[in-house]
């Protein structure tokens, strides 16, 4: 039986095959092979910052599932991401051992600080990878479980959704600010030493992380375009447009989103995972509500419902954001602010939508047909 | 700083001395005798009968006794050495010195008692506050030998709160020395007081008082007196959440009429109301710079349709120049104007600088009054209070009662219809976005005065302002009053049990699930709207 499109189309995969070969043999490659005071050496403070990039691609493709496909404008990834990130950092902290401040080895610092006397018990078995990293998928998907439950249940939709994910982001953020709550108050998990027993700061183990994190997006872009092509994914673009008809046509929407929001949350997780040890600190800043909606405006920017302009969107505007705080740090927010003012009133579709008006072959080929009004 | 406070107890006794308090004189007449005459013995009767006079004048004696310029003339008078000369420390009539003077010298001993004295002295104290106290002092050490002194002041007294810190007084020091049914009064009496002393003193009756009757008498007072102070500490509870309430209603109501009314998801709206903020500095900054400081206190006034007309102006031109092309895409509306709040919060950063501005309390706004036992209200909080309904009140007016108010709730329930009819629902829009807006800016106005006035302002309330209009049911702003309120109060009530940050957390999870089973809020708009 025929699923509907095809996975990608010939130009998809092109594209996708030359974004694998820059990502994992191009950037490795100029970051080992030339000489270091070569030009061609890629300098070794940019390998974590790809990284981070992608893992904020990681972050827009996630969020570009949930909105792009099933409509859903989830303004609390930026939790999610969060967790999956502490799930990592509570994994480095026990990594530390004896080596910090106060050369505690069954306690982190910051617990020896607080005057407190045993592991409180969240922080049980994080010393092993496995189970940290499960824990990473874990967390943020039952999380996502329970909240998209009880949202999708009684139909909380729109722009209702939108604002009880930030206020759940929010809570969380207040939450993870207090030292009671045992992950490190204000200051977060930083202060990492290794991880599965490479150290954390040498230049190899960054390389892999990169790889890692570079292969992860893949895979997971493409797992994305697996659902969205399946029967699934027809079902999840048919509630995004009306989604009452989907359901007197006899179909569980609630199932359905459920589905893709605790996947998207889980991705978001991983992403956060990813993220803690490249750029080597986690703490509840990332929670804020502020840094869930600059997701929507990477995905908004790279055009919503095409998954590749999700992750082109995180690239641009982060790589512009590295940019121009460094060139002209006032110009940032006034540059952020404008894009996301223009993206909305100007390139509804995003850059792949913009690509698709200048030249209709190739966006045909980019972009998927979309129906129906934007919700 | 001693003799600065010694002259003015002489002039305060200059002053007295016109009064007919003449009679005292012959009372001091003795004492003074006795410090001239030499012996210890002599002296401590006199610095005694000098503390039990009540008179104004002993305090000036006594402080020119520890302070060493009492001193006594060849002729066995005593007078106080000035720096021009000496005076009579009865009329503070300048004296003739025929010869040296000899200063009167104190002991350890005698100091103490002066200390004492001069305590009990200050219960006439022609200052209010030096008498309370005075009556406190007593109060943390009750002396059964001050009561004499404590009848005589609470006899004299005028001020109510003095007396009845005097009459406080009198009972705990009853309560070391009465019989028993004076002391049962005592307990009694004490029992109305929420001082924390008190209930030590109680406490400590309850515990060592040899009488059982006088036992379960403190026991019951302290049981009187907790249920009291619990009574109180609810009520003071309910009221900073009624305060909360106030300002999260503020914040909100501007809300309540973009969200609520239009359906633009307004991101900036926390901007407009930092807008609001800002436009008061700038006012209290003309008001510094170019006008009289009598007139200082007006700036607040000033600045309130200064607010509201920045941010309706700056509300105006976002709905003209952006928010009109994305009506019915409401999400993208809320990225488009949180796009807006980064660049009007940049915008303001780069203006005025990130580190807070000084907002000042003009005076008719500081201070406060104690309701009871300890529970203070403040002025500020009371104007807010106050303020907040005002505002309601007035645009529930502006709604219900004025064209545009008309025009707007038609637009809102059917726009087509109203375009039909002659409504220029264009102009509506811009003009409803625009009273939302500057109704923010007013509540910045107000919330400058409790609050840091910095860029950032606006994004502590936004998360809140949207919970409150979600919660208490889109389009309504009854609701948005009963949200606000309920919000407030809610997590004031939680605040002692859980803490200030935990409580706030509860309270967002609460709102998350109640979403859940009231998708659109308390007061839910019914019928077909309910769709679209």
């Amino acid at each position: 039986m025929r699923r509907g499109p095809a996975l990608l189309g010939r130009t998809g995969w092109l594209v996708f095959a030359a974004a694998a070969i820059l990502a994992l043999v191009v950037v490795p490659g100029l970051a080992t092979l030339p000489p270091p005071d070569s030009g061609l050496r890629l300098p070794a403070y940019l390998v974590p910052l790809f990284g981070k990039y992608l893992c904020y691609a990681l972050l827009a493709l996630a969020l570009d599932l949930i909105w792009g496909f099933a409509g859903i404008l989830s303004l609390g990834q930026g939790a999610f991401f969060a967790l999956g990130g502490y799930c990592m950092g509570m994994y480095l902290m026990r990594q530390i051992g004896t080596r910090g401040v106060y050369g505690n080895a069954e306690l982190p610092d910051f617990m020896v600080f607080l005057n407190w006397k045993s592991l409180p018990w969240p922080w049980w078995f994080f010393g092993y990878f496995p189970y940290a990293m499960v824990m990473a998928l874990v967390v943020p998907g039952l999380l996502a479980a329970a909240f998209g439950w009880l949202a999708f249940r009684s139909r909380v939709t729109g722009v209702y959704l939108s604002i009880i994910t930030q206020a759940m982001t929010y809570a969380l953020m207040l939450a993870f600010f207090r030292n009671d709550m045992g992950f490190g108050g204000n200051n977060g998990l930083t202060d990492f030493k290794d991880i599965l027993g490479f150290e954390i700061q040498a230049p190899a183990t960054r390389l892999t992380l990169y790889a890692v994190t570079a292969a992860t997006l893949g895979a997971a872009f493409l797992l994305c375009r697996f659902i969205v092509t399946s029967k699934l994914g027809r079902i999840l673009l048919a509630l995004r447009d009306a989604e009452a008809r989907v359901r007197f046509l006899g179909y569980s929407t609630a199932g359905a989103k459920l589905f893709v929001f605790v996947l998207s949350a889980m991705l978001c997780g991983l992403a956060g995972a990813l993220y803690v040890p490249q750029v080597g600190i986690i703490n509840p800043g990332e929670f804020a509500p502020g840094n869930s909606i600059e997701i929507a405006i990477w995905v908004a920017v790279g055009g919503r419902g095409t998954l590749g302009g999700a992750i082109l969107g995180a690239l641009v505007v982060n790589l512009a954001k590295t940019w121009l705080t460094d060139a002209a740090p006032e110009a940032w927010l006034f540059v952020l602010g404008a894009l996301f003012i223009l993206v909305t009133l100007l390139l509804p579709k995003g850059i792949l939508g913009l690509a698709a008006r200048l030249s209709p072959i190739l966006g045909r080929r980019l972009v998927p047909a979309r129906s129906g009004s934007d919700v | 700083m001693r003799i600065v406070r010694g002259v003015r107890a002489i002039l305060l006794l200059l002053s007295l001395t016109l009064l007919p308090l003449a009679a005292w004189a012959a009372d001091l007449g003795p004492a003074l005798d006795d410090l001239a005459a030499g012996g210890f013995e002599e002296r401590a009767r006199a610095i005694e009968t000098l503390g039990a006079s009540g008179d104004p004048r002993a305090i000036v004696i006594l402080r020119a006794l520890t302070e060493g310029t009492l001193e006594v003339t060849g002729d066995k008078r005593v007078v106080i050495a000035k720096d021009s000369g000496a005076v009579d420390p009865l009329t503070g009539a300048a004296v003739e010195l025929g010869g040296e003077p000899e200063r009167i010298r104190v002991n350890n001993r005698l100091r103490g008692e002066i200390e004492a004295a001069l305590a009990r002295l200050n219960l006439f104290s022609p200052d209010r506050a030096q008498r309370l106290e005075a009556a406190r002092a007593v109060l943390h050490q009750p002396d059964p030998a001050g009561a004499p002194v404590l009848e005589q002041a609470l006899a004299a007294e005028k001020d109510s709160g003095v007396a009845e810190a005097l009459r406080l007084a009198l009972a705990a020091t009853t309560l070391q020395s009465g019989d028993m049914p004076a002391k049962l009064k005592a307990i009694a009496t004490l029992a109305d007081s929420s001082d924390p002393e008190i209930r030590r003193l109680l406490g400590e009756v309850a515990d060592t008082a040899d009488a059982a009757e006088i036992k379960a008498a403190a026991a019951e007072a302290l049981r009187v007196i907790a249920q009291r102070n619990l009574a109180i500490e609810m009520a003071a509870n309910i009221f900073q959440g009624v305060s909360l309430g106030s300002v999260l209603l503020l914040a909100a109501i501007g809300l309540a009429i973009t969200f609520g009314v239009m359906g633009v998801i307004n991101m900036a709206h926390g901007e407009m109301i930092m807008l609001g903020a800002y436009t008061t500095y700038v006012v209290q900054e003309a008001f510094r710079a170019w006008l009289p400081p009598a007139w200082f206190g007006l700036y607040l006034i000033v600045a309130v349709p200064a607010g509201f007309l920045t941010a309706a102006i700056v509300g105006a031109a976002i709905e003209r120049g952006i928010i009109r092309f994305l009506y019915g895409r409401a999400l993208e509306t809320l990225l488009a104007t949180w796009g807006i709040s980064l660049m009007l919060q940049q915008a303001v950063r780069s203006l005025f600088g990130a580190p807070n501005k000084e907002v000042s309390n003009p005076a008719w706004m500081t201070g406060g009054f104690d309701l009871a036992g300890g529970f203070t209200v403040t002025w500020n909080r009371v104007v807010i209070i106050g303020f907040s309904l005002a505002v309601l009140g007035l645009l529930t007016l502006v709604l219900r009662r004025t064209s545009l108010g008309l025009y707007i709730r038609a637009v809102t329930q059917n726009r087509r219809m109203a375009a039909v009819v002659g409504i220029p629902t264009g102009r509506v829009d811009m003009l409803t976005f625009a009273l939302g807006s500057g109704i923010a800016g007013m509540a910045g106005v107000a919330l400058s005065q409790i609050g840091n006035v910095s860029p950032n302002l606006g994004t502590i309330y936004i998360v809140d302002s949207f919970m409150v209009v979600v919660f208490g049911g889109v389009g309504n702003l009854a609701g948005t009053l009963a949200g606000a309120m309920g919000l407030g109060i809610t997590n004031k009530l939680l605040e002692p049990f859980a803490g200030a940050v935990l409580g706030k957390i509860l309270v967002l999870v609460g709102i998350i699930i109640f979403i859940q089973f009231r998708p659109r809020g308390l007061f839910a708009l019914k019928g077909r709207a309910v769709e679209s």
